[in-house]
């Protein structure tokens, strides 16, 4: 899997260091394993393609041939050739019509995630000063109108539902009506999920598009598709003219390889990504936190990258192994805080970590890292690299010598315990991680 | 498999057939493009890889078919009649492999607990086995222990009464373990011959509700000796490479001993399950082919190797 892509690729590209080049042969080696690895992150095969392609062309650059740290220089030149492609056209905002209200349709397969993703996007438009209204335009599913009645009630958004055996259009009509009457807007009509190839299905939304003229139709696409993620999403965009891709059920550890795929083929822009089942779980999309994703690395490569204006190569790559192995101790976390002061503000860290967009608003408390260090420099040599052996009788010793509580070494014990362990997750390209430790304390957000 | 004859009815097969028929599309004219009938092709072994691949077969698996085809076809090049011959060969020894799960049990009354990550099809299933055990004469309860999603209990209420079965539901909201243990003293106090329970779809990687999972499967067993007797992991068939997560997730939480493939009426051909067949012993069992109450037929090796390489006709 990927998490192991930088160390075997690392394993190909050092016995260049002897000879000084990389060889055409080497080259090879390592755009198999990131093709291995890419398809496993169910990236479609055409996409895989065209990617190490483009990468082989550029690896076989001056540049890269002689660079000291080829392996590192051939994943960041795919990470950079992924970002590009789920970055091209800048970010990407929902459109809004000239004259209100704008309607946003919502599309997809079965059980992709439109009635919930709907009503996510109508709390998310409402608590920016929007008056969504909700259109329950789903007549087949039983109880789908239901749920979405349901939704609606608790976000405080109204619903607009057909009389019992009415069909999608009259529902959107009725929507239309209400919106325009009360001035609401926008209008966010949910429905029926329907494969691809079911001709009629097809019909009845290319009849809605008609009817609505909708501002933005959104493709719901779920995170953990495979190889048939383009040709489903191919077929919506071939009939109905997609403006935007929504990524949902992305909490889990998919490496969401469909994201790509869909951006790359269709030129769609991913507008939105689902993180959880809670109705607030929908967030802006990242280009680069969604690469990481998919390479599975967290954003190693950009803690890299940062650590290489204040370290030296060879360290950052040494402290990115240890964090995947969590044999993270003490005086790792003293050296990390050491060089975070060079390396810019704590939150600039944070947003480099995976799955750190539920912690964009979280607090993060600058004077805590003082007294992180002060405490670190306490401890004894052996107690940093054994945290184990600190019991009471050093805790107290420890409190003494950093001018705080044996309280604030309880706290900073736990939490280390805990940051070892999510290092391990973050190691593992894991989904939404939740940061404890002197980096702040995170809420828990599901259930 | 078992239930006999019965799935065997031209109608049901039929719609399977229809389904694979249109998953066969895409890849067909590409494969025959390439080998041209029966011609010769040094690159069969990559063409043979492209299509396992796009089948979700994942590229170590798909290797390893490969390499295995390479195995016995001997030094001459095949034509792909072969070749697909061999790897279907080589697919359905691995299908086939896993002791069969449960069977179609003594136990009374049976149950049967549909897990699976959210919108794999699970409610919809249960349906579906409720209307096909239904269909033979047996009274059945359906147990809505999703109390998570909106309106998840009057979906499965609405379904009950199309199916003809009974219906036990809490509260939204509710403890799920506390609707599984009325539900199946409810069942055992009617004396029906089977309880299903749907569940609340969930992540895999949701700690707390990998272990609300665990409690209902205790709770289920507490009540009903050696229940639930079959757990059934729902799959959707668009489904990549995660789905051997999923697989081993559940399988730690629920003991899953039965693998449902849905929504093989699309074009993915759900070459995942291969991998959770192989990998974690999971037999597959159905194959839901449509939204339909009737829309789940018993899997068939050679039928879903039909979609899974199609032949070049
Ligand atoms: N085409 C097709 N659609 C299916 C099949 N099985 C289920 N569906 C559809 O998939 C959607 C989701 O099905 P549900 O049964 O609600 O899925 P679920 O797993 O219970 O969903 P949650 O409870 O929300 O996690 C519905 O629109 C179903 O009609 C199938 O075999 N083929
Ligand atoms: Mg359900």
């Amino acid at each position: 899997m990927f998490d192991a892509l930088s160390e075997r690729l690392q394993t190909i590209f050092r016995t260049l260091r002897g000879h000084g080049h990389l060889t055409e042969s080497e080259i090879r080696d390592g755009l198999r394993e990131i093709r291995m690895a890419l398809l496993e992150a169910d990236v479609h095969l055409k996409v895989v393609k065209d990617l190490t392609e483009a990468v082989r062309q550029k690896a076989s650059s001056d540049e890269i041939l002689k660079s000291l740290t080829p392996g590192q220089q051939v994943i960041k030149l795919v990470r950079d050739e992924m970002v590009a492609i789920l970055a091209q056209g800048g970010e990407a905002t929902l459109r809004w019509a000239g004259r209100p209200p704008s309607v946003i349709l919502m599309a997809g397969l079965q059980g992709s995630g439109k009635t919930t993703t709907g009503a996510k996007l109508a709390r998310l438009l409402k608590s920016q000063g929007r008056s969504p209204l909700l259109a329950a335009a789903d007549v087949r599913r039983p109880a789908a109108i239901d749920q979405l009645k349901v939704l609606g009630a608790q976000i405080g958004v109204p619903v607009i539902s057909g009389a019992p055996g009415s069909g999608a259009l009259e529902v959107v009509d009725r929507a239309l009506r209400e919106a325009r009457q009360v001035g609401r807007d926008p209008v966010i009509v949910d429905t029926a999920g329907r494969l691809h190839i079911d001709e009629e299905l097809m019909t009845e939304l290319e009849r809605l598009k008609e009817a609505l003229a909708p501002v933005e139709i959104l493709y719901v696409a779920d995170a953990m598709t495979g190889q048939d993620a383009v040709r489903s999403a191919s077929t919506f965009h071939a009939r109905l003219g997609l403006t935007g891709v929504i990524l949902s059920k992305a909490d889990g550890d998919a490496r969401g390889g469909a994201a790509l795929s869909l951006r790359h083929v269709t030129g769609v822009p991913i507008k939105f990504i689902g993180t959880g089942e809670h109705i607030e779980n929908l967030e802006a999309f990242h280009a680069e936190r969604m690469v990481s994703r998919i390479l599975g690395m967290g954003d190693v490569i950009g803690l890299i990258e940062k650590a290489e204006s204040v370290a030296s190569v060879e360290e950052a790559a040494h402290l990115a192994r240890r964090l995947k192995k969590s044999e993270f101790t003490f005086e790792d976390l003293a050296a990390q805080l050491d060089k975070v002061s060079k390396m810019g503000s704590l939150r600039q860290i944070l947003e480099m970590l995976p799955g750190a967009g539920a912690l964009k608003d979280m607090p993060v408390d600058e004077t805590e890292i003082a007294r992180t260090r002060a405490i670190i420099g306490s401890m004894t040599i052996h107690e940093r690299r054994n945290p184990e052996v600190i019991d009471g009788g050093r805790r107290l010793r420890i409190a003494r010598g950093s001018g705080t509580t044996v309280n604030d070494i309880n706290r900073l014990l736990k939490q280390f315990k805990q940051m070892r362990k999510m290092m391990k997750a973050f190691g593992r390209g894991g989904g939404n991680i939740r940061l404890p430790g002197p980096l702040g304390g995170a809420r828990s957000f599901r259930r | 498999m078992s239930a006999g004859q019965d799935d065997k009815t031209p109608s049901r097969l039929e719609r399977l057939r229809q389904g694979l028929r249109r998953s066969r599309e895409g890849l067909l004219g590409r494969i025959s493009g390439l080998f041209g009938g029966a011609t010769q092709s040094v690159d069969w072994g990559e063409d043979l890889e492209a299509a396992l691949i796009q089948a979700d077969l994942g590229p170590g698996a798909a290797a390893r078919v490969v390499e295995a085809v390479r195995g016995s076809a001997g030094a001459t090049a095949p034509s792909w009649e072969g070749v697909r011959e061999t790897a279907r060969r080589i697919l359905r020894d691995i299908l086939a492999s896993p002791p069969g799960a449960a069977g179609p049990g003594v136990a009374r009354p049976r149950v049967i607990l549909c897990v699976g990550v959210n919108g794999g099809g699970k409610t919809t299933t249960v349906a579906k086995l409720a209307r096909r055990l239904a269909r033979d004469g047996q009274r059945v309860v359906l147990c809505a222990a999703d109390t998570f999603r909106a309106a998840a209990d009057e979906q499965l209420r609405v379904w009950s009464e199309r199916v003809g079965a009974e219906f036990i539901a809490h509260r939204p909201g509710a403890d799920p373990s506390a609707v599984v243990f009325d539900a199946a003293a409810a069942a055992l106090a009617r004396g029906v011959d089977a309880l299903i329970i749907d569940t609340a779809g969930r992540l895999h990687t949701q700690d707390p509700l990998m272990r609300e999972l665990e409690k209902i499967v205790r709770v289920v067993g507490r009540q009903i000796a050696g229940a639930p007797h079959e757990v059934l992991l729902i799959l959707d068939a668009t489904t990549g490479q995660n789905g051997v997560n999923q697989a081993r997730q559940f399988l730690a939480a629920a003991r899953v001993n039965g693998l449902v493939l849905t929504k093989v009426d699309g074009t993915a051909r759900g070459g995942v399950a291969v991998r959770i067949v192989q990998e974690l012993g999971i037999p597959l069992r159905y194959l839901g082919t449509g939204e339909g109450p009737d829309d789940l037929v018993d899997f068939d090796p050679d039928d879903f190797l039909e979609g899974l390489l199609p032949s070049a006709a």
